[in-house]
């Protein structure tokens, strides 16, 4: 499904990413864990074709195909979908019509057809009743005025719509109250099939309570430092990140 | 990967024009220039009466003395008014009687448009009158209107029909030395609509102009008159385009609405006169006045606008608020691309008690253009426990246009509440990556941001024009990134 070879990312001259690899198979779920500051987040943007930075070094290869030469939005309608950690507000633009023309561009990069609008919306109906979200939801304009769950269910909304291979998901669990919690892991948990993979990168334990993960990552100063188990994030969380600190040193 | 932010902002904002195409049809024009001999011609031409040549010669006579105002935020150069031809229109083999009889030329030209002058109209519910150059060509569904008493016809035919009701009204809301356009336009106005719409009747169907500029260096003078007598309803709409062609070509328009006790009138907008090219070669000069009077009490007019084309729009239509608990309306959407130059907004004059008026005003700016609001909202004496609210918005894509607000407030009394809100924005990164990261690509995302952006303006519109408006939104910010 994705992998990552040696990937050396700076900003502004500055090293984030000093020499990454990572596989992921098709049905598995990785966590990437870490203290903050450790190149996450950066990781996250860069397999999702943000721009803003310099890769120096290394490939990334997603289902056979070199992401590195991709525009942002071809990466997008290749299967791979970004949970934001801050989603962005896109003012009076409804979900609904969001969904629609994410969907079509979709559709159009593989050749297809726009999706009838009644098979769309029977799609929404769908999603909506598996997550648990309220009907009027999609009549509101993207993140306006959503508190921080609403924000973070509408991007788990947005996945289900998608479908994508790969899902990466970005302290989706950061400012969650653990009903909410609840609600987006038990989301993820049912979109999770043998052909789909997961990214889920957080700086708690608490998330991989409710999503298990095959492999955990710690990630440390721009490297993989460490990976194994799901029990490895118990050790993690028993430990604190000063125990990864202190074998480094 | 990299890409500077400014060459996505050309690929993104260069759509082409769609109704650039010129259409070869026999004209009969006016010789070139003006002069009292021109007003004259187009008087004789449209066979007029007496006062209104008289009319028109002592609009020409205020025009000679007036200057061009020099007041907006707009560049230009000179325009010569003696390099125009004042009158243009399709050759006539006889009157018309019916569709056939119309020059197959002329409706391709218009089904070209989208505008079927067909009556198959009806069934979606929209009445045309269609103006090409000088002249109206064609008024669908006039039959049916006329059932119900509503006249809804060209100007000229207007002048003839129901000429008091001409004598009564024309004038009386911009009078012809209002300022140096409506002069120009009061003496040579050459065609438009008229619609009067009789005591309590609310009219079933949507009325709707379509202007067509077609030949070359000629001016568009164009007179609508709207009369909504008490208690009756009219939803309006307006539409323009014009071929693509080098040098600039002059509109200068007058609309006059007229609502009485209890009237209602809306009147809708969608501007897309050719823009000119990328290098700012060309294009239309829109200077428009278009003003309505809320004469009786609770009365109601509102304006809705979607501004995309002409290289320089100067345009502010206005509500002078007469009757007590009358309503004034101003949404508008202004789009500037390229080297375009708006300098538009809204004037609502508040005379009678318990009055109110909204202005909601959406720029949006892209290349190296400039976008002006300018508006004047004013509480007289009388006006007593009026109200404004005024929202001027600005989204800017890119770095190298312009944005600006002039807002005027007079109050003249201490029981009026005005206020003014404005706001200047930018498409963020942040959210194009967000648009980019779910498959919509960067020109579709800007499309469906900005249409987000206007949405409060663009369901104020009639449904056949939101479509046609969203779709205009997009064509003309194609590629545009800030």
């Amino acid at each position: 499904m994705l992998s990552i070879k040696n990937l050396r990312v700076s900003i502004s001259g500055k090293e984030i990413l000093r020499g990454i690899n990572l596989e992921v198979k098709p049905g598995e779920v990785h966590a990437i864990m870490g203290p903050n500051g450790t190149g996450k987040s950066t990781l996250a943007s860069v397999i999702s074709g943000r721009d803003i930075y310099d890769i120096t070094e290394g490939e990334i290869i997603f289902k056979g195909k070199n992401l590195l030469e991709m525009s942002i939005e071809d990466r997008a309608s290749e299967g791979i979908f970004l949970g934001f950690q801050y989603p962005v507000e896109i003012p009076g633009v409804s979900i609904t019509n969001f969904m629609r023309t994410a969907i079509n561009e979709q559709r159009k990069y593989h050749g297809l057809d726009p999706m009838p609008a009644s098979e769309f919306l029977a799609k929404m109906e769908e999603k909506k009743q598996m997550l648990e979200i309220q009907a009027k939801l999609a009549n509101r304009s993207v993140n306006e005025g959503f508190s921080g769950g609403e924000k973070k269910k509408n991007e788990i909304f947005q996945m289900a719509m998608l479908d994508p291979d790969l899902a990466i998901l970005d302290e989706t669990d950061s400012g969650l109250d653990i009903d909410a919690l609840k609600i987006v892991a038990n989301g993820v948990n049912k979109l999770r099939k043998p052909d789909n993979s997961f990214l889920v990168i957080t700086h708690y334990q608490r998330l991989l309570d409710y999503i298990v993960p095959d492999i955990v990552h710690v990630l440390f100063d721009g490297r993989i430092v460490r990976s194994g188990g799901k029990e490895l994030a118990v050790e993690l969380e028993e430990k604190g990140y000063e125990w990864i600190k202190a074998e480094m040193d | 990967m990299e890409k500077d932010p400014n060459n996505i902002l050309d690929e993104v904002t260069q759509g082409e024009y769609k109704y650039g195409f010129y259409t070869d049809i026999e004209m009969d024009t006016a010789p070139m220039g003006l002069s009292e001999d021109t007003v004259r011609f187009i008087s004789a031409k449209k066979n007029e009466p007496e006062w209104l040549l008289q009319y028109r010669l002592d609009a020409y006579r205020k025009w000679l003395v007036m200057t061009e105002p020099t007041w907006a935020h707009i560049h230009h150069a000179p325009i010569n008014y003696q390099d125009i031809f004042y009158y243009a229109a399709p050759k006539r083999k006889k009157e018309l009687t019916n569709l056939d009889e119309v020059d197959p030329e002329l409706i391709e030209t218009f089904n070209k448009l989208g505008i079927s002058l067909e009556e198959q109209k009806r069934l979606t519910g929209v009445a045309v009158d269609a103006v090409i150059d000088s002249v109206s060509v064609k008024t669908t569904f006039t039959e049916t209107l006329e059932k119900q008493g509503i006249i809804f016809c060209s100007f000229s035919e207007a002048v003839q029909k129901v000429p008091e009701l001409v004598k009564q009204y024309l004038g009386t809301v911009v009078p012809s030395d209002d300022n140096y356009f409506a002069a120009l336009n009061s003496a040579v106005f050459s065609d438009g609509s008229f619609c009067y719409i009789p005591k309590g009747v609310r009219c079933p169907i949507e009325l709707s102009t379509y202007f067509r500029i077609n030949a070359a260096n000629t001016g568009q003078f164009e007179r609508t008159l709207i009369i909504g007598d008490e208690g009756s309803y009219v939803s309006y709409m307006e539409g323009c385009t014009a071929p693509m062609r080098d040098e600039n070509q002059l509109h200068a328009a007058i609309v006059e609405i007229i609502a009485l006790k209890d009237a209602q009138v809306k009147y809708s907008t969608v501007q897309n006169w050719y823009p000119g090219n990328k290098k700012g070669e060309g294009g239309i000069y829109n200077f428009v006045t278009k003003r309505g009077i809320c004469k009786g009490n609770n009365s109601k007019i509102s304006w809705t606008q979607v501004e995309t084309g002409s290289a320089i729009t100067w345009k502010y239509p206005s509500v002078v608020l007469m009757g007590d608990n009358s309503v004034g309306e101003f949404y508008s959407v202004a789009v500037t691309n390229n080297f375009q130059q708006a300098d538009t907004g809204s004037k609502m004059i508040h005379l009678g008690k318990n009055t109110k008026s909204t202005i909601i005003s959406k720029g949006i700016s892209a290349g190296q253009s400039s976008n002006s609001y300018r508006g004047l909202v004013k509480m007289t004496k009388r006006a007593e426990n009026s109200r404004n609210f005024s929202q001027c918005d600005s989204l800017l894509l890119g770095d190298r246009c312009g944005a600006h607000t002039f807002p005027y407030i007079k109050t003249e009394n201490k029981t009026s509440i005005v206020e003014h809100e404005a706001t200047t924005s930018k498409i963020s990164d942040d959210q194009l990556f967000y648009c980019n990261q779910r498959g919509i690509s960067t020109e579709s995302a800007i499309g469906l941001i900005v249409n987000g952006y206007a949405r409060e303006v663009l369901k104020q519109l009639p449904m056949e024009f939101a479509v046609e408006a969203q779709k205009l939104l997009s064509i003309s910010l194609e590629g545009s990134v800030g």
